[in-house]
Order: structure tokens, then sequence, then C-alpha cells
């Protein structure tokens, strides 16, 4: 399958790869949300990591991605557009938007839905974490 | 010594023909250009001579008569002459009866090339078994004569796995059949011209070969036919001009079939030593890998297996991540027929790699152009590309910190 050249950028030169601590370390900490989705047996699973400062701004993002190239680029391009928004603003990321950005094809449409629900987990393990309830991310739409 | 990038690790899907062979076939184009059917002029005589040639060569390598070779396109051709001509020649009742037409017994884990003939055959009818091989992926004749019927009729396994390379119990399948009057086909296209075959001690009807898996040109193959002990008959599916003694109509294509044939004689004198430097080199790239990597599986039976093929699996990386990363080595994850699925490959999920495995793995396979520094190269291109995506890997992470990830629940989408 031919990659397009952002996507080869991406997969070669990941951005933020990593995390904040592992799963049970970073579990009790306010400051961070964790997003895990997708599924082994489906040949993707993305891991998204977000810490927010008190101002409500994601100032780091860190993921890591079992998945083809266009889910690592789909992650590693989720974590650059997070840094510096905030949570709310996070939530405006569309997968059309990660769809346009990479020019992926039509079969890898899933990779992009994929990392938007991986934003969408993080921020909402965030928000629980910090006593805010499903309706704050729902008004946020 | 340079290498040529990209590197070529798919012999099993098809293999550089010969120069020896292009060289040979030349001539057929352009000075021996009659058509063998043409019987009253000199054209013809001097091209049905370069077919006899060949026919010769192929009969060869198989030990089977030149009467009992019939020229096809391919693998595919033959797979579907034999297994559908099989069936309605042998079959109990007519089409249309309403009545039981009769049973065919093949593996789940064969080639979409005997799989849809025998499917086909099903909706007219016919009565599959489609046996399921343990762990190693090896059909044994326990398993078919588990299976036998008192109304089968054929019986159709590969000899060697195109995905794993693991060899099935082919002689011993076939003195089965011959003990209970059950025809019997083997789709040996991965098999021949690389390991010894002999038709007649090893118990064969009918077998399929193609030419460019064994460095001859592509679109050109043949089925072996029984012509004694017994004598098998087929219903021909192309019809028309009536050659190939009716089996298969249609101009035989010449500059194919002599390629196929020098193809044959050079596998005949060459295979021996071939096969012991392939396995060599086989050995020492899959050592090379898994003495490196931990979470490695080596798929299939460890020693009935072909020598230049080997299967490996990578636990918590994606296949076609790992071909983007290894993307100076041609090579296969899956099988290249049905890589454009993206699915994990049937014939992993068949021998029971779980679905994380199945996605992961590459199938390497050597030729006779496979150098060592190409094998070394390669090991080294691979660990290094499954360690960089291990880094990368959610599932290795947790794999580490010693979370069980078939316990997770994960949220398929």
């Amino acid at each position: 399958m031919a990659y397009g050249d952002k996507v080869i950028d991406h997969y070669e030169n990941p951005r933020n790869v990593g995390n904040f601590g592992t799963t049970g370390e970073v579990k009790g900490r306010k400051d961070i949300g964790v997003g895990l989705v997708g599924a082994p047996e489906c040949g993707d699973v993305m891991q998204l990591q977000i810490k927010v400062n008190d101002e409500g701004v994601i100032e780091d993002a860190k993921f890591k991605c079992f998945g083809c190239g266009s889910a690592i680029a789909s992650s590693s391009l989720a974590t650059e557009w997070l840094k510096g928004r905030t949570v709310d603003q996070g939530l405006e990321i569309r997968n059309t938007e990660i769809v346009e950005e990479l020019s992926l094809p039509p079969v890898k449409i899933h990779c992009s839905v994929l990392a938007e629900d991986a934003i969408r987990a993080a921020i909402a393990d965030y928000k629980t974490k910090n006593g805010e309830t499903a309706a704050a991310e729902t008004t946020a739409h | 010594m340079s290498l040529n990038f990209p590197l070529y690790l798919d012999n099993a899907a098809t293999t550089r023909t010969d120069p020896r062979v292009v060289e040979a076939m030349l001539p057929a184009f352009t000075e021996t250009y009659g058509n063998p059917g043409s019987r009253n002029h000199a054209f013809g005589w001097r091209a049905e001579d370069l077919v006899d040639t060949a026919r010769r060569q192929v009969a060869d390598l198989i030990g089977a008569d030149r009467k009992e070779v019939i020229f096809t396109s391919g693998a595919t051709e033959s797979n579907n002459l034999a297994i559908k001509g099989a069936a309605y020649m042998y079959e109990k009742a007519a089409a249309g009866s309403g009545k039981p037409r009769g049973h065919i017994i093949t593996g789940n884990i064969e080639h979409k090339a005997t799989l849809d003939p025998c499917k086909r055959l099903q909706k007219e009818g016919f009565d599959v078994t489609y046996l399921e091989p343990g762990p190693d992926g090896v059909f044994t004749r326990e398993m078919v004569e588990n299976a036998m019927r008192d109304d089968t009729i054929l019986v159709t396994i590969m000899w060697a796995n195109n995905e794993i390379g693991v060899i099935n119990e082919i002689p011993q399948i076939g003195e089965l059949c011959h003990d209970r009057g059950v025809i019997f086909h083997t789709d040996a296209t991965q098999w021949v011209g690389k390991m010894p075959t002999d038709v007649t001690r090893d118990n064969i009807d009918l077998l399929s070969l193609s030419g460019h898996k064994l460095y001859g040109p592509k679109g050109v193959g043949a089925l072996y036919v029984r012509r004694r002990r017994p004598r098998v008959r087929l219903v021909a599916i192309q019809e028309g001009g009536g050659q190939e003694r009716g089996y298969r109509s249609g101009t035989l294509n010449v500059p194919g079939i002599v390629g196929l044939g020098k193809a044959c004689e050079l596998c005949a004198s060459e295979m021996d030593t071939e096969r012991d430097r392939l396995r060599a080199l086989r050995d020492r790239l899959e050592q090379s890998i898994v003495s490196r990597l931990d979470t490695v599986q080596v798929n299939g039976h460890a020693e009935k297996r072909l020598p230049h093929t080997t299967n490996i699996s990578f636990g918590f990386v994606e296949g076609e991540s790992l071909m983007m990363a290894c993307k100076e080595i041609a090579m296969s994850s899956g099988s290249a027929c049905t890589s454009a699925s993206l699915g994990p490959s049937y014939v992993l999920k068949g021998l029971g790699v779980g679905d994380d495995l199945a996605h992961s793995s590459l199938r390497l396979s050597l030729g006779r152009f496979t150098t060592e520094d190409e094998v070394n190269y390669a090991a080294d291109a691979i660990v290094t590309a499954v360690t960089k995506l291990r880094e990368l890997s959610p599932l290795y992470d947790m794999h580490n910190e010693g979370i069980d990830i078939t316990k997770i629940e994960w949220q398929a989408h």
C-alpha cells in the first residue's frame, strides 16, 4: 500500500511517543487523562495520555500505538494538535481533519476515527477524575 | 558484496525467471512460432517437438510418463480442472437428480484455488469436509481416514502450505486413497521443483504445479493425470479444439511451455544443492531473529516444513507497520493473494494462532538467487523494526508490566 508523505514522516519520526507513567502510576493523578481505545484483534490499539495544567490547558500529550502506519501517524498528529489547547478545544478535533491532514485513503479512515476516540477518552478520563460530569462534555460540542 | 534494494525474500509468491529459462524460450517467439496443432507443415511439427521435449522435462521432474502431463495456464487452472473435473467424472449422482452427488475431503488452510472450487461444488450438490489441522498445521493420513465415507470420491490436500511451508503427509494420504479407491489430488505448487517428487512412489493421481514458482515464466503450469493403476479420467472444464487429450482445449502456450520445461530440468539437476543451501540460510535467518527478540513464534511444524520458507509472528507489533518499517525488503504479511483484505491470515487462524499474533506475522521465502548477505541484512532490519515498533506499542508496555492483554475488555470498533 502506498502511503502519503505525511504519514511516512509521522511514522518514521513519531512525535511525543511515551507516557507519563505506567497505567498504575497515572491512575491517581488528577492532572493526567488517559485514553485507551481499539482492540488487539482489530489490529490497532491507541493509548493517549494528556497532561493538563491548572488553567485547563493541555500542556503535554504522549501516545503509544499498536497499529498500521496510518494509525501511528494519526495518533502522533493528535498529540501535536492537542498540545496548547484547552480540554474543551481538544474535543473540537474531528477525525475528518486528521484524514485531510494525512491524506488517508478510505480504507484507513478508521485510524482517524480511533484517534478521535482516543482524544475523547483521554479528556473524559481527565474530566471524570476532576469531578466534571459527562454533561460538561456534551455542552462542549 | 553490495546489496540491490529492495531485497527479494518473497519466493513463495513468485520467483525470478531463471535467465537460462528466458534464453531457452526466446526462439519459440520468433523462430519456432508455429502452432503445435498444425499437423501439415514444418512450423507445426517443430513447435510440437518443443512441446514434447518440455513435456518430458516436466514428467521427469515428478517421476511421471510424458503422456500424463497436461499443460495449463498455471496451478489455479490445474486445481480447477483436477477438482471439478474429477468430481464431475466420479459423481455418485447426476446434477439435477436431487441426490447427493458425492463427498470430497480437503483442508481449511488450503489455497483459495482449492477452497473456492470446492465451495462451488458444494453449491452444486457435493458434500465437502474441510479438515482442521492441529497447531502444527499438518494434515495427516489419520485425519483424512477419519473423514472418509462410503461416498467419498475425491481427496485434495496441498503438498506444502503456501503461507507456512508446512508439509502434509502426502504419500501416506495417497496410499490411503488408493486402498479405498478414492481419487487423490495434491496442489504441489510450493513443493515441486524444490523437493523430490515421484508420483508413483508418493501415490498421487492428480498433481498441480506452476511455472513461476520454480523459476519458470508466469502463465503456464501443468496438471499430472495418472494413466495407469488407476487410470484417472476428468471432465474437461475448458472446451474447444480438443488439445491436451481433450482435457484442456486452447492453442498451446509454446514459449511458456518451453520455459516451464527448462525450469523443471534445471530444478531436477540443482534441487539437492539448492535445498541444502537454502535450509542453512533459512535457519540462519530464523535463528538470528528469534535469538534477539522475546515473544516471537515460528509458525507451523518445526521440522515438517519447506527448507526455504519461514513464517514468524511477533507479539505486540502490527504486521502492516512492520512491513512498512522494512520497506526495503520484499516479503509477505499473510498471503500475497489475500493481503489486500487487511484481515489476519485465515491460515494462521486455522492453526489457532491468536488474532494479535496472526496480525503481525511475516512470511520470508528464500530462493535460488538469495544470498547470505541478503539474509543477514533482512534479519538485522527486522529485529530493528520490531524493537522500534515495540517502543511505540502500548501492548508491549502492558506485557512488561505483567498485564494480561487477553483479559482486558477491549472496545472493539
